[in-house]
């Protein structure tokens, strides 16, 4: 196997052939910042967090979806990526109904954390407030599609690592909604097997636990690198 | 030697006091800010015109046409103006209402669609609860619900003290 050799923020690394510019970059201690991307999941370029500068390339590229390339020049910090990155944390935070001080999720929140870390200190475009369910059907968890992103991380884990496939997103544009088998109340899911690791893998307090109250749900994606380190090197080990 | 105090203002708008509350959690610490401001208009002093100051907290967003026409008139008269809490940055509690119509909102309260709309008693609704920066510039935002106590000190003790102001530790 030829390694590819490139640089990023003026260091040289190296990554295998089809390996990401982001898990090249993390590898090495480059955080870029993400939302959508969870190790051990697909990619697939969702939220556009991880936009980073090419050289060459005249618009900015997904680091999550863009292999690596021999020679490449990538920066992943630079003031214009950090003011688009800045945008679409407002963005997604206008888009539904984030309201912090009385979501579950407060105090351990992936978007939250992200916009602190990026200095969003209020966002400039104008909150959408669209009206959105709350689907409580399930014996053991809620869905509240005010706090959802669309990251799809539920999507992929149910798929690819529990097989159910539970989780699709269902119609377009602003209307879109994570849907539960074709779009029936997650209760009466045939394919949900109830395993709870949408809700652990979820940024946000989209996905809960009932009986979670304001800023007590906690989530555990520990899992899930257990389960991939088995699946992949047949190692069962914590 | 007397030294010329800061003047400040505290004011409520569309919020539930709660951000007032943290700030009386200051206690003791309530004194030695009082020694270095005088407190010109707030619900807790006696006051019916907003003077010229130079920082003022405000707590809540703007839900009705008095809080819009109010915010205009106090950020004339400010030198720095603080949103104070998440309702003043967000709309927060107060704007989760703006997802239903605001007949909707009015009739499930009172039993009529347009109630304290029209007599002139009340103030008239915004259609759609807004943070105090869709109206008008704010200099610091100063997030929780309510912020606590040290990060209000952390905010106004650098403002007196012609210290640089830390960035936020969080969002909401």
């Amino acid at each position: 196997m030829r390694v590819r050799t490139l640089e990023i923020d003026g260091q040289m690394m190296t990554g295998a052939p089809g390996e990401s510019i982001f898990n090249v970059a993390w590898n090495n201690g480059i955080h870029i910042p993400r939302m959508c991307h969870l190790g051990g999941l697909t990619d697939v370029g969702a939220c556009r967090l991880c936009l980073v500068e090419v050289e060459g390339q005249s618009r900015l590229l997904p680091s999550c979806m863009t292999p690596v390339r021999e020679g490449m020049v990538v920066r992943t910090n630079t003031p214009a990526l950090q003011k688009h990155r800045k945008l679409i944390v407002e963005l997604l935070l206008a888009e539904r109904n984030h309201v912090c001080a009385v979501c579950v999720a407060n105090g351990a929140c992936e978007l939250q954390d992200l916009a602190t870390s990026l200095g969003v200190d209020h966002v400039r475009v104008r909150y959408r407030h669209p009206q959105c369910e709350v689907d409580l059907s399930h014996p053991r968890f809620g869905l509240d599609h005010n706090r959802c992103i669309l990251c799809s991380r539920c999507v992929r884990v149910c798929d690819e690592v529990e097989g159910a496939h539970n989780w699709d997103i269902g119609h377009r544009g602003t209307n879109a909604r994570v849907i539960s088998d074709f779009g029936t109340a997650w209760g009466d899911s045939e394919s949900c097997t109830s395993c709870g690791k949408c809700v652990q893998v979820c940024p946000t307090g989209a996905l809960f636990s009932k009986g979670a109250s304001v800023g007590e749900m906690r989530k555990d994606r520990s899992f899930l690198k257990y389960i991939v380190t088995a699946r992949e090197k047949h190692q069962w080990i914590r | 030697m007397d030294t010329v105090k800061t003047r400040l203002a505290t004011v409520w708008m569309g919020g539930c006091s709660g951000c007032h509350m943290s700030f009386l959690d200051l206690d003791e610490t309530l004194l030695e800010l009082a020694a270095k401001v005088e407190l010109c208009y707030s619900p807790i002093a006696d006051a019916k015109e907003f003077p010229e100051v130079d920082v003022t907290l405000v707590e809540g967003c703007l839900a009705n046409r008095e809080h819009l026409a109010e915010i205009r008139h106090i950020r004339a008269r400010t030198k720095i103006l603080i949103a104070f809490g998440d309702c003043a940055i967000t709309g927060n509690i107060t704007a989760i209402r703006n997802s239903v119509p605001l007949g909707v909102v009015l009739s499930t309260a009172y039993g009529d669609p347009r109630f304290g709309q029209t007599q002139g008693v009340l103030p008239v609704l915004l259609d759609e609860a807004m943070p105090l920066h869709e109206a008008v510039k704010v200099d610091y935002y100063l997030p929780g619900c309510p912020p606590s106590a040290e990060k209000i000190l952390d905010l106004v003790g650098s403002l007196l003290a012609g210290e640089p102001v830390n960035g936020s530790k969080r969002f909401g």
